[in-house]
This record gives C-alpha cells, structure tokens and sequence, in this order.
C-alpha cells in the first residue's frame, strides 16, 4: 500500500473544513516523513489555571480551571529530569506564577538543565506577594519567556484582557530592572508576539525590529530575543473562530502556507511535554486533543526511556499552524 | 450575464490572468513583488500605503488582501484607519484644490 493510501486510510479532517487535506496526507503527499529526532527538551504544563481569560488560548486556561500540577507529579517531573538530562526545561501553563508549588519546581529543575525556561504572561508575576517568586527565578538565572502580541494597548488587551498591556508594560519594566533582557547581564528576556485575530504572523525579523524600536523609544525596555508564532485553532481559539465564522479560512490560510522545510526544526522532534497530571505528549498543542506521546497514554512515573530517533509523532490538522510560513520551533 | 462584479472566491485567482500573456504577467508580478520587499520602506508601511491607496482606487479585491496584511504586518486599527484618511484628504483635496481653476475662469469672466 502506497504511503499516500495508508495516509487516507488513517487521516480525518478535525476541523470538517471542506477540501482540507489531513495533515498525514499532506505529508505523504510531499514525500516527507515527520518523525523525532534527539530529545533534548522537557517541557512542562503547571496546570491550566490562569489570571487571564486569552481569546487566543489553546488550552481554555482561566481563571475557573482548577487543574494544576500537584506536589506529587511535581516531584515526579524533577525525578524525571534526573533520570534523563535535558538541554532544556520549559515551564508553560495556564500561568506557571500562579501554582503554588512552582518554588519547589524552579529550585528543583534549576541544577538539572543549561537552561530553565519560565513562560509568562506578564500579569500574573505582577502580583505584590510575587515579587520573591521574581527574585527566585533571577537567582536561579531562568530564562522569561514572555508574552506581548502588540505593541498597541487595545489590540493586546482585545485577546488578552483589560489593562492586560499596561500591567505587562510595567513587569518587563520590572524585569529590566532585575537585569532581565540587560546586555552583559547573562538574564534572558525573549518576548513571544502571537497575531491578534485569525491572521499568520508576519516576519519574525520584522517584528523584532520593530518591537525593539518601539519598546526601548516609549518606554526604554529592552529584550533579547522575539519569537512569532501563529495562534493553534485548538481549544478557546477555536471556538471564536468558529462562532465568528473564521475557522475555514483561518485554517484554509494555514494549510495553503504549508512550508515543507519548517519540519526539520519542529519543537515535536526534540521535546516531551507533560501535562499538569504528569502524562507525556509530543508538543503542549497535542495537550488540547489528548494526543498522547506514542499514541499511548504514559505516566512519567512510567518512562523507561526517551522516545529515540525516528519514532513516530502524534499528528492532525493542527499541526498545520506549526508549518505554516516560517513555522513554530 | 453576471450576478454580482466582485467575488471574494476570485482573487485567489489572480494570478490566472497570466494565461492570457504570461510574459507581461510575469513581468508585472515580479515587480509587484519587488516592489512590496522590504526596503527603505518598511513592509509594514508599504502595506499602510497599499492599504490607503486600496481605498482611493475603490478596490475591494485590494482591501480585503492588504487589511488582512495589514494586520499580519503588525499594523492596529487605529493606524489603518488614519492612512485611510492621508487617502481620503488627497482625495478631497485634489478635488477642492482644482476650486482654483473655477476662480480663474469665473475671475476672467466676471465684471
């Protein structure tokens, strides 16, 4: 049977989206085979509980979502990367801030990787009792990740909520200040810009530039480093641009962008990803479909070894908006 | 007999017109993609100007492209609306400043 067939035989269209061609039989199409490399990354969901209510989220995460990773599975997650050193750890939720055992997570996952990253959306560390949970991650030289989709106040507090962009202003402020995204400082900052609405991001260079302008002219912040990435139809995303009529050509957009040469650098190939009960998957994306690593549902408690070179990844139609345009690394 | 002049499910298609002469459409894509590279001119700008110049021309093929680019350039809706009116003031203005040659006619013929 011919790798196309046993595509179809195998492939849906999880949007329904008339015409869209599964992902596996995109692939197949193309002649490419999307399978793991090395993994060298742990990335890490706290848990679904946030401060903010994202119109972008792929998760649903908020503030009523009670799902966060317990102390249990925290202590699981650093036996883990014990047991298989990683070049780098990602800490990602919901709002990682608001676990009440993220101390415990820092300071037991700092010693074990070059480099510890902490996900944030700017608000939650915002909080006056946070400011030690700041001077922790300074300390333990952890790597922000941050949010900031636009440099304009009501484009950004449209997908992320009310005085979400002055709030966000004053912590990178903050973190300046810390030494954060300093030059010399050895503190990384690096700013993460998704589009505001059902629309690919544009070059990430751009952006950077223009980031970098604006930011250090009105407000004399600077960063290190900004990511664009195209927001995943999974999850609340989803459900606006179906409510909003968008979900076809949005997702349509994605497809037609399909960029067969961002496979190689594709974050499912190096990484595992657990989520807030300590279940392992290929990417926080898969999280939203349950998606599980190997297509079987594995406890970290239970890992014997990392998925090696050339094992299979879990795929479906949201995987176009990884390999759309310049894709999501 | 058409039904309707302008269909979103067209402009998709224009880069069909090259079938009747590919050589000039050729050409003419090339330079438009020259043209739109980032430059002296940002892209984000260029696509602003696109954007205001869509309207003056009255295209809704080129409004609909260049407000989606628009936003994908990074661009808000506060900055797309004042290009719009740089195309709206030149619009007017080039219609206002020709009052000068109806002051010289009427200035020549008038007692």
């Amino acid at each position: 049977m011919s790798r196309i067939q046993t595509a179809k035989n195998q492939g849906s269209n999880l949007y329904q989206v008339p015409g869209l061609e599964s992902f596996k039989i995109n692939l197949a199409s193309h002649g490419l085979d999307l399978s793991r490399g090395t993994c060298t990354t742990l990335q890490i969901n706290t848990g679904l509980l946030c401060n903010q209510f994202c119109k972008h989220c792929h998760l649903d995460a908020g503030p009523a979502r009670m799902e966060i990773m317990s102390p249990n599975t925290i202590n699981d997650v650093i036996d883990l990367a014990h047991r298989f050193r990683f070049e780098t750890i990602d800490i990602t939720g919901g709002a990682p801030e608001l676990n009440p055992h993220i101390f415990t997570l820092i300071d037991g996952l700092a010693p074990l990787a070059a480099t510890l990253i902490l996900r944030s959306n700017l608000t939650a560390i915002a909080g006056k009792d946070q400011e030690r949970l700041l001077e922790r991650i300074a300390e333990n030289r952890v790597t922000v990740v941050a949010s900031l989709p636009s440099l304009n106040e009501k484009q950004a507090d449209a997908q992320r909520g009310l005085h979400s962009f002055a709030t966000s202003i004053a912590t990178l402020l903050k973190l300046n200040t810390l030494g954060y995204g300093v030059p010399g400082s050895g503190l990384e900052l690096n700013l993460v810009c998704n589009p505001t609405g059902a629309f690919l991001p544009s070059s990430q260079e751009q952006v950077e530039k223009r980031f970098r302008q604006l930011l250090q002219g009105k407000w004399s912040i600077s960063f290190n480093n900004l990511y664009t990435f195209a927001n995943v139809p999974l999850g609340r995303f989803r459900d606006w641009l179906e409510r909003t009529g968008n979900l076809n050509d949005y997702v349509g957009k994605l497809a037609s962008s399909f960029n067969p040469c961002t496979l190689e650098g594709l974050m499912c190939r190096s990484l595992i990803s657990v989520s807030w009960d300590g279940y392992l998957f290929d990417c926080d994306f898969n999280q939203s479909l349950r998606l599980y690593l190997g297509n079987r549902k594995t406890h970290i408690s239970d890992l014997e070894a990392l998925p090696g070179p050339g094992s299979s990844i879990a795929v479906s139609e949201h995987c176009y908006t990884c390999t759309a345009g310049s894709g999501f690394t | 007999m058409m039904e309707t002049y302008y269909r979103p499910m067209d402009l998709p298609k224009f880069a069909e017109i090259s079938e009747g002469a590919p050589d000039l459409a050729k050409k003419f894509f090339d330079y438009y993609a020259a043209v739109f590279a980032e430059g002296e001119l940002t892209q984000r700008e260029k696509s602003l100007i696109a954007l205001a110049v869509a309207h003056a021309v009255q295209c809704p093929y080129c409004i609909d492209a260049y407000t989606q680019d628009c936003l994908e350039k990074g661009s808000n809706v506060s900055e797309m609306t004042e290009a719009i009116h740089v195309a709206t003031a030149i619009r007017g203005g080039a219609s206002l400043v020709h009052g000068v040659q109806m002051r010289n006619v009427a200035g020549k013929i008038s007692l």
